[in-house]
């Protein structure tokens, strides 16, 4: 059912992912997708930028020079970035939030590469949202007493009448869900956007769709990396609190 | 009773239609909070990143529930769950 897709010439339009081959794996038949391959791409650049700005900043200098200077940027902006939002605490965090940060943004960003972004996959932000939420579990039990959880998990109610539970442990639950749900459908949605516009317009889809890669992939891809970001920070900064262990 | 395959493809349209719907929420909710954001600013003029940056993340926040609309509508329509 082609027509299916779209109500005129939809054969053009395709943002899905692919398989690109296939293996078995102990039985089950296992894909290597688009997703993959871009995910590798990705870190590929990642690496060989790291390496540069290795060797770079080993032969640093008092008055820097322009490659220098963005490296130490970048790296000033993102701790800056983590010292608001988690003050005392905030030292452990630097480069598990500045790592996840620069792999969001240039995953984003690689739609204007020509990649499909590798954050427009379930299967790329369920496990980034699940070490937050990781994140958020081991500190709340390295952080709080256990009668404090369980007043916690009571909440609106007095500790021994626990009805509320139930409900406090499915709002715990949601917090991964949205996190991971918000990246993808803002990613597939710029994704899916992008590829009606090139699939259908055809010939007249010459130029001036680059504002729109300004704003689904530049824009709100920045945007959606820093509430990724910010919301792993707060999350994590709740739970750890003063940070006087119990 | 089974129906043929363009009239489950239609009523999926349909549904994807209606889905969408879910955007007038946080279009609503979006220009609340620009619209209070500029009036902090109009009052503390000194504040203005930091109350772009508090804007721009609880719009970005306030996003989601529109975005699982379009989710809802991206899988009717391109997913085509219902047909058997």
């Amino acid at each position: 059912m082609e027509h299916g897709i779209l109500l005129s010439g939809g054969g053009d339009v395709d943002f899905m992912i692919h398989g690109v081959f296939q293996y078995s794996f102990f039985g089950h038949t296992v894909w290597i997708t688009t997703t993959h391959v871009c995910v590798f791409i990705v870190m590929l650049i990642l690496i060989v930028f790291a390496f540069a700005a290795k060797r770079c900043m080993a032969k640093a200098s008092e008055t820097p020079g322009s490659f220098q200077n963005v490296v130490e940027l970048i790296v000033e902006k993102l701790d800056g970035m983590v010292d608001v939002s988690m003050e005392a605490s905030a030292p452990k965090y630097y480069n598990y939030i500045g790592t996840v940060f620069i792999f969001i943004l240039v995953s984003n960003i690689s739609g204007l590469f020509g990649l499909r972004p590798p954050t427009a996959d379930y299967g790329v932000t369920l496990p980034l949202a699940l070490i937050t939420f990781l994140l958020i579990r081991i500190n709340k039990w390295k952080y709080q007493k256990p009668l404090t959880i369980w007043e916690d998990y009571c909440s609106p109610l007095p500790k021994w009448l626990p009805i509320w539970v139930p409900i406090n442990v499915i709002s715990n639950l949601a917090v991964p869900v949205s996190l991971s749900l918000r990246l993808f459908a803002n990613v597939l949605s710029g994704t899916a956007m992008m590829a009606l516009v090139y699939g259908l317009l055809g010939w007249f889809a010459t130029l001036w769709p680059a504002a729109l890669h300004v704003y689904f992939d530049l824009f709100s891809g920045a945007i959606q990396t820093y509430v990724f970001c910010m919301l792993t920070m707060t999350y994590v900064a709740n739970e750890i609190g003063d940070g006087t262990r119990r | 009773m089974d129906f043929n395959e363009n009239f489950i493809l239609g009523c999926s349209a349909i549904g994807a239609g209606l889905a969408v719907i879910a955007g007038i929420g946080p279009g609503i909710g979006q220009g609340i909070a620009a619209g209070h954001a500029a009036a902090a600013v109009g009052r503390n003029p000194g504040a203005q990143s930091q109350i772009r940056t508090m804007m721009l993340l609880g719009q970005a926040v306030a996003e989601t529930t529109g975005l699982y609309g379009l989710l809802i509508a991206f899988l009717l329509l391109f997913l085509k769950p219902l047909l058997p």
